[in-house]
């Protein structure tokens, strides 16, 4: 019963959060957002302080079933755990805690946390890597399944469907998420939940409370054989049946064993006498982590916007050149990031910002200082001034909800002209793109030759306007590399 | 554009010439005029003037209406909403405040009805016209029976009666059959036909307590045709339409269900009827335009508000005998009066400048390309042509999203976006143009393709900034 129940329950939590990670259609985030905020390590970082009471006073209450039901990371665990059972039954075996390792890696993730070393967090944080592995591996075939959609909507004059950009957002990213899929597929196929109870801070975290939880399960002494099937079929290998003992900073509450044991010896108790103490759960808060672009300056490379002369009556397309990202000296962070420092300190670069970003402007950064957090740029697309969802799904309060008024007045960069790339000189055509399409006006075009008025017009950039929104970069016509480029702010103004 | 520039230069120039005339005339005269000039300059653009409103007869009374009729129907409440957004109660001393200082500039037209600011218009306009002689206004209401319990004759009278009673009246200058033409022929016969209230009225009009009998029209043109055919029968004294400089020829563009006001005043014209205007700013829509239209209309009119151009085109007509507004402020109220102490009738240019901007604010014009490719390739990957035809198939089929408010906006703004999308990759659509115009020179059409994709590119931005696909 209980098995079946944590079942449901966690296939439901799996499947939503799933679907979330992989919505395409930007509409889903609305209902199924808090299935991202109720998980432990971004509610924490998030300081939310109502879910992080509510998943304390459930784990005292029943143990650590956020493991088995909540944490997608868990589930999908079990799932790769139940095909290794169906090769080979009775698979595992009583072994006891890794200490030093568990509480080992919990120091290391506080250390991390509280001097900025985010790499760490990001790779340890358990709904991070499940977002990770949905954003950078399954997304990219969803996002194709609905393009194969639109092409057949198109065909039957449907908008049901429609084209969305499939491309790789950032190698590192998708290679940590491979690697941490098989490790994790390879770790549970042989032992369950080995993962989640040697690795997994939140799980040691969880741990602490679970030891005085008032519902557990029990071995019935009197009616155990001690034949030893719970133990062979319990995921945690957390019991010890020759002492019938349960070793319950481990036992995820997943109902295996009760369902195994044919004496009905195992029960799912409250306790009779209960003493609940709590420990403290706060992690500290760190001190600033200061933080550096490192990386090399590299000139930009001056290509011009491809310009043909020759005219053919009959048509014809000029090839456009892709943009390329260019080295931002400060990276961009979205609007509510509130500083390079905040999202550092919050982000555990779970991808959900970067899956959910309608116009393509977000993805994983592959500086190590910032590794995997969301990053800025606009050859996709620009920030555009109606949209906040990034802001709208971050669990962690990397970045901190927005409204749309709010955004145009934040100033999270400002756009830099690149004299040499600048179509009016490389070409000698009148342009002005980049003005046209400011939202806040913050370009004038002015005269090249301040004496002549009707000589060519270049974008001069008012800094103290400008928003750092990317519309200008984006819409020059200027490529691989744009004539003005959005710098970042380290930390973001209200202007 | 140079054109443009060069009108604007010789208006300002006559600007300044007459300015430096009438400086001179009163350096010469006294001093202190001469510091008051640009004072009195201001003040004549904000503040109207008394006894100057343009008043219209009526052909049957004889008697002189102002221009500007009173719409009752967004009075102002105490939390400063108009009542028919907000719950809080209407705030009577501001009304009467509203409607004395109407008076006192002329305006002598007051349309109400038991339907408007949630039933509360009547008994605030009663209280605040009851303050002054019964003879210095006119009032118009209507016979608001949408409901089924007010079918009956019995219920009607009763509305009929109870507006003599909230408005502290004993007679009604004009009185309205309420919004004819909403749920066709049937729904008209059920309301007024079938149990004997419109020839009640009409008694009512002979025995004096209803002076003028008339009806307001919106939607099923059969209505209005047929209440027109029956002229004869019921001579009536107006009629209320809705006509303004987008109404005149798109009313169909903006909704499927109305009229061209064109063919409604015609047909009014024709009988001799005079009409009644209502909606002059469609809602509002008419004097918050898009920013550059607005620029287009200072530069034509730079002393008078962007709803100026709308009462003016609604009150130019001859056969009009009234424009209403409903107006909830106080500068709601003095800049529409300044629209008509005097009236300066649009003129046969101004019309088609407004005509011009009609266009644009439906979005009319299909843009008269028809994907010879000449322009093509443009130098910057823009495909010109694709995003023409994008734009000219929706425009034609109808399904082109013009306003938020529009029926079906959200699924027509979904089309167009992700049909262009289908059509133009995204790195070759409008806002990618320069606007360097190499294009231009080849179009066969003549067609100043840098300002049409730029027209288009706005439009596009707008549809994208108006609400989440």
């Amino acid at each position: 019963m209980l098995k079946r129940i944590r079942r449901v329950l966690a296939l439901f939590c799996f499947t939503l959060l799933t679907l979330l990670l992989l919505d395409v259609s930007g509409v889903l985030h609305h209902w199924l957002g808090w299935l991202a905020k109720v998980q432990l390590l971004p509610a924490l970082l998030a300081m939310n302080v109502g879910v992080v009471l509510a998943l304390c006073v459930l784990t005292l209450v029943f143990g650590r079933i956020y493991c088995s039901v909540i944490c997608p990371l868990g589930v999908m665990q079990d799932g790769f755990a139940w095909l290794g059972r169906r090769r080979k039954k009775n698979r595992y075996s009583w072994s006891p805690e890794k200490r030093w390792l568990r509480y080992g890696l919990l120091g290391g993730m506080i250390v991390a946390l509280a001097t900025g070393v985010n790499i760490v967090v990001a790779l340890l944080a358990p709904y991070s890597a499940y977002g990770r592995i949905v954003g950078s591996l399954v997304r990219p075939m969803y996002a194709r399944v609905n393009n194969g959609l639109a092409l057949l909507a198109e065909r039957v004059d449907s908008y049901a469907f429609y084209e969305v950009d499939v491309w790789l957002k950032s190698l590192p990213t998708l290679v940590v998420a491979a690697a941490t899929l098989v490790v994790l597929a390879w770790l549970a196929w042989r032992n369950g939940r080995t993962y989640c109870n040697t690795v997994c801070p939140v799980g040691t975290l969880l741990s602490l409370l679970a030891r005085f939880s008032w519902f557990k399960v029990r071995i019935d002494n009197d009616r155990c054989v001690t034949c030893g099937l719970c133990a062979k079929n319990c995921k945690a290998s957390c019991i010890d049946f020759k002492n019938h003992r349960v070793d319950y900073s481990r036992c995820v509450a997943c109902g295996d064993c009760i369902e195994k044991c044919n004496k009905q010896a195992i029960r799912y108790t409250p306790a009779m006498r209960h003493k609940v103490s709590c420990p403290s759960e706060t992690e500290a808060q760190s001190p600033d982590a200061s933080r550096r672009a490192f990386l090399a300056v590299s000139a930009l490379s001056a290509t011009a916007a491809l310009a043909q002369e020759g005219k053919k009556v009959d048509g014809g397309l000029a090839v456009v050149e892709q943009k390329v990202a260019p080295v931002r000296q400060t990276p961009v962070t979205p609007p509510g990031s509130l500083s390079a420092s905040n999202m550092a300190k919050h982000c555990t670069a779970c991808q959900l910002c970067v899956s959910t970003c309608p116009n393509d402007v977000l993805r994983p950064s592959s500086d190590l200082s910032t590794f995997m957090q969301p990053t800025s740029s606009f050859e996709h697309g620009f920030c555009r001034p109606e949209c906040v969802k990034c802001s709208e799904v971050c669990p962690t309060g990397a970045i901190r909800p927005i409204t749309r008024a709010e955004k145009t007045s934040i100033q999270a960069g400002h756009a830099v002209w690149i004299k040499k790339n600048c179509v009016p000189l490389t070409d000698e055509r009148e342009c002005g793109n980049c003005a046209r399409h400011c939202p806040v006006g913050a370009i004038t075009m002015v005269p090249i030759d301040e004496n002549d008025e009707n000589s060519l017009h270049v974008p001069a950039v008012n800094e103290a306007r400008c928003i750092g929104c990317g519309a200008c970069e984006h819409v020059c016509p200027a490529s691989p590399l744009s004539a003005i480029i959005v710098e970042g702010h380290e930390v973001h103004r209200t202007i | 554009m140079g054109k443009n520039n060069n009108i604007n230069r010789r208006r300002f120039l006559k600007l300044l010439g007459a300015g430096s005339v009438v400086t001179a005339a009163t350096f010469s005269g006294c001093k202190p005029k001469a510091m008051e000039a640009p004072e009195e300059e201001y003040k004549h653009q904000v503040e109207p003037p008394k006894g100057k409103m343009t008043y219209r007869r009526n052909p049957k009374t004889n008697e002189d209406v102002s221009l500007l009729g009173y719409g009752m129907m967004r009075l102002p409440t105490t939390d400063g909403a108009a009542a028919r957004e907000s719950d809080a109660p209407i705030d009577q001393e501001q009304v009467n405040r509203l409607v004395d200082y109407a008076i006192e500039h002329g305006v002598n037209y007051f349309d109400t009805s038991p339907a408007y600011c949630k039933g509360m218009s009547e008994h605030a306009t009663g209280i605040a016209l009851s303050r002054h002689p019964r003879n210095s206004y006119y009032i118009a209401t209507k016979l608001s029976n949408f409901s089924e319990d007010t079918w009956s004759k019995q219920a009607s009278i009763e509305m009929f009666n109870n507006s003599l009673k909230e408005l502290q009246v004993d007679y009604i200058d004009y009185y309205l059959l309420h919004n004819i033409g909403m749920g066709g022929m049937e729904f008209f016969e059920t309301r007024y036909e079938n149990n004997g209230i419109l020839d009640w009225l009409v008694e009512q009009r002979k025995a004096g307590r209803i002076r003028n009998l008339g009806f307001s029209y919106h939607g099923d043109i059969e209505v209005f045709d047929y209440l027109l055919s029956m002229h004869d029968e019921y001579h009536w004294d107006f009629v209320q339409i809705e006509l303004n400089y987008l109404d005149w020829h798109y009313a169909d563009e903006i909704n499927p269900r109305n009229v061209d006001a064109e063919y409604l005043y015609g047909e009014l014209q024709k009988r001799g009827i005079p009409s009644v205007i209502m909606e002059p700013l469609l809602g509002g829509r008419l004097s918050n335009v898009p920013q550059y239209i607005a620029a287009r209309m200072k530069g034509r009119d730079p002393e008078h508000s962007v709803a100026s151009w709308a009462f003016r085109y609604a009150g130019s007509p001859e056969g009009v005998l009234t424009v209403l507004s409903g107006m909830t402020y106080m500068e709601h109220l003095k800049d529409n009066l300044l629209s008509y102490s005097p009236l300066r009738p649009v003129s046969e240019d101004d019309k088609s400048f407004l005509e011009q901007v009609a266009k644009e604010l439906v979005n009319m014009e299909t843009i008269p390309c028809n994907d010879c490719k000449y322009c093509m390739p443009c130098p910057y990957g823009v495909d010109i042509p694709g995003i023409f035809v994008h734009y000219n198939k929706c425009k034609n089929a109808g399904s082109l999203p013009v306003d938020p408010e529009q029926e079906d906006y959200a699924r027509y703004r979904r089309e167009y976006l992700i049909g262009l999308d289908r059509s133009v990759p995204r790195i070759r659509q409008a806002n990618h143009c320069i606007a360097c115009g190499q294009c231009k020179p080849h179009c066969p059409q003549n067609i100043d393709i840098p300002r049409e994709l730029h027209q288009i590119d706005m439009y596009v931005e707008r549809l994208k900034q108006s609400r989440e696909l």
